[in-house]
């Protein structure tokens, strides 16, 4: 058997060791970033082949704890895609703006950035009022960053120069202020987000919801994955809810894609229609 | 050396490696049967104008790889811009934004690593020239799951230390010219087997 195929089996294995042990099912995960996150533990770990950590993730819990903090933090930056949030405002904000009240879900929100983007976006289109905005992650670590809402201060130029691209009508300054090198997000942004974990593998709807925003998330999935994922948005969104996604992935091949209207092709939004 | 036949062709590159893949279009067989999959350091807000480019300097298909896609013979595929590419066992594409690798996103060591897994010692890895060390940790994959790599000569490289950094890993299989990785290339392309070395060697 060559090595690829060995590495392959131990793949699953340990997959399957963690459902079975922990309950996190990684199972319908892509493999190739997986194994890539599996593989870089293993050498902070000192760790030397991957059917060794079947073991001692089984047998230590701090251990495991420690992978899935690595595992499941992605990068992400405040307003990235520009052009998408501008999209937002002016094509799906005018129409949630007919409803007296607006529950929105951004599912897989990792350290939270785009959840500060949007609640800006939100709050200058004078819906903070009537909007409650719901911030999920299955990682309990990245969540508790997002809850803190601090960030690294020399990335305020790049999120500065996002927020006007993203046709921001203030100053991407106003909303947080600084201290040595940390960014402070407002208490007034930090208190509109309920930040709450949610696993979209295993959990339920959320239900009623006029806009889901998951960005990035589902390229990690498999199709099958992917699919079940996106016919629970498709069951959380009230007729005529939106849905955003991230600009390099589609409704195309899932089961719902006739469901949805496309409202920009380019930015990935998309309108429950049936 | 062993008779292989191939079944990708993996490029990295960062500065001046756009025009070393023009260089090398024509070297390849109007009739290509493998896909090319080329990694180059784009700049992130990068809209398509890559694939534009390149679409315009050959006869062969150029696409912006897709997620959960299926990789097709005789098309070059280049990552979107800040995301990374992976290619996964069933022979599709997976994008990530995880943190970026040597500064890069994508990066060329996530792109060799996961094509190493998947087509083994059916892959060709080529790192070009560029100003960084992003490629020898992928190079070491290539080699490590049976593959066979290739340098740019860094003498001839406009930047050489991506190039020289694959080198010192000591996972190269073959330094050559532009012009001699073009005629490896249309020799074992064109029939999917390793040519014999003398032959490569008589037109460096």
């Amino acid at each position: 058997m060559k090595l690829h195929e060995i590495e392959n089996i131990e793949v699953e294995l340990l997959l399957e060791a963690i459902f079975q042990r922990y309950g996190y099912d990684f199972r319908g995960y892509a493999r190739a970033s997986i194994r890539r996150r599996i593989k870089q533990f293993m050498e902070g770990s000192k760790i030397a082949t991957i059917s060794e950590m079947i073991p001692r993730v089984i047998h230590d819990e701090s251990l495991f704890n420690e992978m899935v903090r690595e595992f499941s933090i992605t990068v992400t930056e405040m307003f990235r895609d520009p052009a998408m949030f501008l999209a937002l405002r002016e094509n799906v904000l005018p129409v949630l703006k007919s409803y007296p009240y607006i529950k929105i879900w951004h599912a897989g929100c990792a350290t939270g950035e785009e959840a500060y983007s949007l609640t800006i976006l939100i709050k200058e289109y004078g819906l903070a009022e009537r909007a409650t905005i719901f911030a999920t992650d299955f990682n309990d670590h990245a969540l508790s960053l997002a809850k803190t809402g601090i960030y690294d201060l020399n990335n305020a130029k790049q999120y500065s120069l996002n927020y006007q691209k993203a046709g921001g009508n203030g100053s991407f300054a106003d909303y947080y202020h600084s201290r040595y090198d940390a960014m402070m997000m407002n208490n007034e942004l930090k208190k509109k987000i309920t930040f709450a974990n949610h696993n979209l593998v295993v959990d339920q709807v959320f239900s009623e919801t006029h806009l889901i925003f998951c960005r990035n998330v589902l390229i990690y999935f498999n199709r099958e994955l992917q699919d079940r994922v996106l016919q629970l948005f498709h069951e959380s969104l009230v007729h005529g809810g939106f849905l955003c996604l991230g600009t390099k992935e589609s409704l195309m091949f899932s089961r719902v894609e006739d469901r949805f209207k496309t409202i920009d092709k380019k930015n990935k939004i998309f309108q429950k229609i049936d | 050396m062993n008779v292989q036949s191939f079944k990708a062709v993996v490029i990295g590159g960062s500065a001046g490696s756009t025009e070393v893949m023009v260089k090398l279009f024509s070297y390849l067989p109007e009739r290509l049967e493998l896909p090319i999959i080329f990694v180059n350091h784009l700049h992130p807000e990068d809209d398509g104008g890559l694939v534009e480019y390149l679409s315009c300097q050959t006869a062969l298909r150029v696409e912006e790889a897709a997620d959960k896609e299926h990789i097709e013979g005789g098309t070059i595929y280049v990552p979107p811009a800040d995301y990374h590419l992976l290619v996964e066992s069933d022979l599709t594409f997976s994008l990530s934004i995880d943190r970026k690798v040597k500064y890069s996103r994508p990066s060329i060591d996530v792109l060799f690593e996961s094509a190493a897994m998947a087509w083994n010692d059916r892959l060709i890895g080529i790192v070009l020239t560029g100003a960084s060390h992003d490629g020898s940790d992928g190079v070491r994959a290539i080699h490590k799951y049976g593959g066979l790599t290739i340098a740019q000569n860094p003498d001839e490289a406009t930047y050489p230390i991506m190039p020289q950094a694959a080198i010192t890993t000591g996972c190269v299989d073959k330094i050559l010219p532009v012009a001699g990785i073009g005629l490896f290339l249309q020799a074992c392309l064109g029939h999917n087997t390793v040519p014999e070395l003398k032959k490569v060697n008589a037109h460096d």
